[in-house]
């Protein structure tokens, strides 16, 4: 997002909480729903592939629409306020694709939206498919198969050589040239996020925690603008708590929110930004040769990294406090922590506690109950192992991503072991506080410092030229 | 007066944002105010953490793609001072350096060529000693545009470093009166330009319509965001400068300067017949000798690509007819002769081979051949003053 966006964006949610229309928590979440459908479209990157800017987001609400349909209660029928609210969704689709005959800086698209008919004719075809369905009520609709086309979809746009296939299948489609595919043609915004909020309502279903939500709660829930663009990743329960909750006392919000919004502001466009000029990246990584300045470059990219991203949780907190929703922390101070464990409980907490959720637990409990009897710490690195590889690959199925997801599983067990061999150790010597204070810091030096090595291998998409660098860090090349 | 606790909070809130807004809005207001009133940004170049915290850089920042050059070309002409090394070099000059500073275009400057590969660098490699026992140091002062006046600005500039020898690179493309005032570095400095063409008598015209003149507005802190935030970004390149000497991208390939002519004997809108010297800035000139007193300037008509292909009967290159360049030639001759000006004419110096993308961008090489016969030159001047 660019500033200007950001700034409109709090001023819409200042002006809506103070024009007083967010009291009644229905007008409340109508707001959060439709403004948030709206900024899918005006915040969708132009792609290479004509009228894309406008299918991915019909897509996203489309996708959610499915998922919900399929998560609801099982026995619950159609209710009129969930008619209501498809209508509205799909009135406001055909509304911005009918944009298309404004001016550009007039238009709700990026791009060029495609004729209103066909939009129309698109949403008929999916509103009769999801009414076919409701002839099976009560039955499970296709949780499974929703969880393997989300995953599907999700692998096709993390991965680069497939993304760029689908890209030339789609520019295939529209007419346009098929050797100037690129994965970028399917920039999808929010994706990622959006994925990972429709998978938490399908395993959540599946494990009958799913609360029963509105379509107009679901959507707010899943693209609401404020963490369409780097999360967090909120609960379906947590969240719908706060919509369904009277506001709290505004002149809190505000001081809260607007505080938060200066810090984000600030993190992202004045010092995130300024360090991505000389943070380390794939171009300077090859051409500095000094031990020091690599050093230096690494220092700035962890930074950058860290204000970039908790820059956007301040700004998506920040906007959510303005419309009394309390999104999740995301963040708490990970570089000061003393190690690798604690880092990863204040690092993209949302996203480490989705994977502990969804993933973790489970295949932890399910190697424990496992006849092989397994021992704790093999279970131990299999589960953080391949937790770490799966947060890697939701960065980006590629070398790079995996490698630094494995340095962290690695780093994980590592210290898991060692803080077991040095428990009884430590308890006998009973340090005092002041030697406590120092292994803390010395804990936190070490830590920032393995984190920060990780990052070579997420900088940089070339696991050579990681290497070459991790060599030159230590003046070994 | 409602007694609701809902109504009373909302209507606290919205005096709160009321507050915040007013008190945001006046300080935004006194803060362009006052940056209007005070135009600091002169002030807030000269801050720089080249030769301070990082080392200065070896030619003035200029730049078309900042993200992969680590450089970007921008107004502030003390902001660009202080960002280069000359910036650091001690004044009085010591004992045992021979200061040099070289002016001129792209050539100068060192289009394509990588940092360690400019003439000033070269001509450092040298380590040419003077006939005193001296040690040359140059310092590039080229800058890529081509215009006599901006060449001047910038040895106007240099002059409190005090200098032994100024050289001079010029070419006839830097030289037509109206084409002076065409580099925006020049159009974005109006009050400097107009100092100069009155200190030293200049044709520029003071209102001259491509000066840009900013109103009260683009005084303020807004209406110069772009000029403050280059100067930011200008000391965040400083670290990958100082890491890698990288200033400029070069790409793999390029387009090589054209063999082939078109058959076309006009220059810059003048036929033959219709040029004057008057059509030429040698007044800019004439004004550079005076400013680089009390030290000497060499004045070099600076190599150029000299074609053998279609319509080189008529044109020298891309950028001149033969008839131009030959009446230009005479003109600096006779005017160096005129006015006892040191000056040397080495047009066609470098083989036609060491040419790269224009006709006066040179290779490493090609740079080479012309720092030996300038390092030459340069201890012909120290040896025998004028």
């Amino acid at each position: 997002m660019t500033l200007v966006q950001v700034v409109a964006l709090a001023a819409l949610a200042a002006a809506a909480r103070f024009s007083g229309s967010l009291e009644r928590p229905a007008v409340r979440t109508w707001i959060l729903c439709l403004s948030s459908a709206l900024v899918l479209f005006l915040l969708q990157p132009v792609t290479g592939v004509r009228q894309l800017d406008y299918w991915l987001p019909l897509g996203t609400l489309l996708m959610c629409a499915a998922v919900w349909f399929i998560t609801r209660p099982a026995a619950q029928g159609l209710a009129r306020e969930d008619t209501v609210t498809a209508t509205a969704v799909a009135a406001l689709c055909i509304a911005v694709s009918l944009t298309r005959y404004l001016a550009p800086e007039l238009r709700f698209s990026t791009g060029r939206a495609p004729p209103s008919e066909i939009v129309a004719l698109v949403l008929a075809i999916f509103a009769g498919l999801m009414a076919l369905t409701l002839r099976h009520k009560g039955r499970d609709l296709g949780s499974l198969p929703a969880v393997l086309a989300v995953l599907a979809l999700f692998i096709l746009l993390k991965t680069d050589a497939l993304a760029t296939l689908a890209g030339s299948a789609v520019r295939g489609l529209t007419g346009q040239d098929t050797t100037l595919a690129s994965s970028s043609d399917l920039r999808w915004l929010g994706f990622s996020y959006i994925a990972f909020r429709l998978l938490h309502a399908l395993f959540e279903f599946r494990n009958g925690k799913m609360p029963a939500l509105t379509l107009r709660e679901f959507l707010a829930w899943v693209i609401f603008f404020p963490a369409l663009v780097a999360g967090p990743i909120d609960r379906a329960a947590r969240f719908s708590q706060d919509l369904r909750a009277p506001l709290a006392p505004a002149d809190a919000d505000l001081r809260a929110g607007i505080g938060r919004i200066a810090s984000g502001l600030a993190k992202k466009f004045v010092v995130a930004d300024s360090l991505a000029l000389f943070c380390l990246n794939e171009m300077n990584a090859a051409q500095v040769n000094s031990t020091v300045w690599l050093w230096i470059l690494l220092y700035a990219y962890a930074l950058r990294l860290y204000l970039d991203f908790s820059g956007y949780t301040d700004l998506a907190i920040g906007i959510g406090n303005l419309f009394g929703v309390r999104l999740p922390e995301n963040f708490n101070a990970p570089y000061l922590k003393p190690n690798l464990t604690q880092f990863w409980n204040s690092w993209h907490m949302s996203l480490a506690q989705w994977f502990r959720a969804h993933f973790f637990n489970p295949a932890t409990r399910a190697l424990r109950a496992s006849p092989r009897n397994l021992p704790p710490a093999l279970i131990i690195l299999i589960t953080q192992l391949a937790t770490m590889l799966l947060i890697g690959a939701w960065h980006g199925l590629s070398a790079g991503f995996l490698i630094w997801g494995f340095w962290h599983g690695a780093g994980l067990f590592v210290h898991n072991r060692w803080a077991e061999w040095m428990r009884p150790r430590m308890a006998a010597l009973a340090p005092t506080p002041r030697t406590a204070h120092v292994l803390q810091v010395a804990g936190a030096v070490l830590t920032f410092h393995y984190v920060a090595l990780g990052w070579v291998w997420f900088a940089i998409a070339s696991p050579q030229l990681s290497w070459s660098v991790m060599l030159r860090l230590w003046a070994l090349a | 007066m409602t007694t609701n606790p809902t109504v009373q909070l909302q209507r606290a809130g919205a005096r709160t944002l009321a507050r915040l807004l007013l008190k945001t809005g006046v300080l935004f207001l006194i803060l362009n105010l006052v940056f209007a009133w005070s135009n600091p940004l002169p002030a807030l170049g000269r801050i720089s953490a080249y030769n301070n915290l990082l080392p200065g850089r070896t030619r003035l920042p200029y730049g078309e793609n900042p993200a992969r050059a680590y450089n970007l070309s921008l107004y502030s002409l003390p902001a660009m001072l202080a960002s280069h090394e000359l910036a650091a070099a001690p004044v009085p000059v010591p004992a045992s350096e021979f200061r040099v500073i070289v002016i001129g275009d792209s050539s100068v400057w060192g289009y394509l060529l990588p940092s360690a590969d400019t003439l000033t660098a070269q001509l450092n490699r040298s380590n040419t000693t003077m006939p005193d026992g001296r040690l040359l140091r140059a310092y590039n002062l080229g800058y890529p545009v081509m215009s006599l006046t901006k060449d001047l600005l910038l040895l106007d500039m240099a002059r409190s470093f005090t200098p032994d020898l100024v050289v001079w690179c010029v070419t006839l493309e830097s030289f037509p009166t109206d084409k002076q005032l065409f580099p925006p570095l020049l159009q974005n400095n109006p009050d400097a330009v107009r100092a100069l063409a009155a200190r030293y008598a200049l044709r520029t015209a003071v209102d001259d319509a491509r000066f840009v003149q900013r109103d009260f507005l683009a005084r303020t802190l807004l209406g110069q965001r772009r000029n403050l935030a280059d100067l930011l970004r200008l000391q965040l390149y400083a670290p990958l400068w100082a890491a890698t000497a990288i200033d400029q991208e070069i790409p793999e390939t390029y387009v090589r300067r054209m063999e082939d002519l078109p058959a076309d004997l006009t220059f810059a809108g003048f036929t033959p017949g219709t040029l004057t010297q008057q059509d030429l800035a040698f007044d800019v000139l004439a004004a550079g000798f005076e400013a680089a007193r009390p030290a000497e300037l060499l004045l070099v008509n600076e190599p150029m690509f000299v074609s053998a292909g279609a319509n080189s009967n008529l044109r020298y290159n891309f950028f001149y007819p033969r008839w131009a360049y030959d009446q230009y030639r005479s003109w600096l001759a006779d005017a160096a002769r005129e006015n006892n000006w040191r000056y040397v004419d080495w047009w066609d110096a470098v083989a036609a081979a060491e040419f790269t993308d224009s006709a006066v961008h040179m290779s490493p090489a090609g740079t080479g051949q012309l720092a030996n016969k300038l390092a030459a030159a340069i201890i012909a001047a120290a040896a025998s003053p004028h």
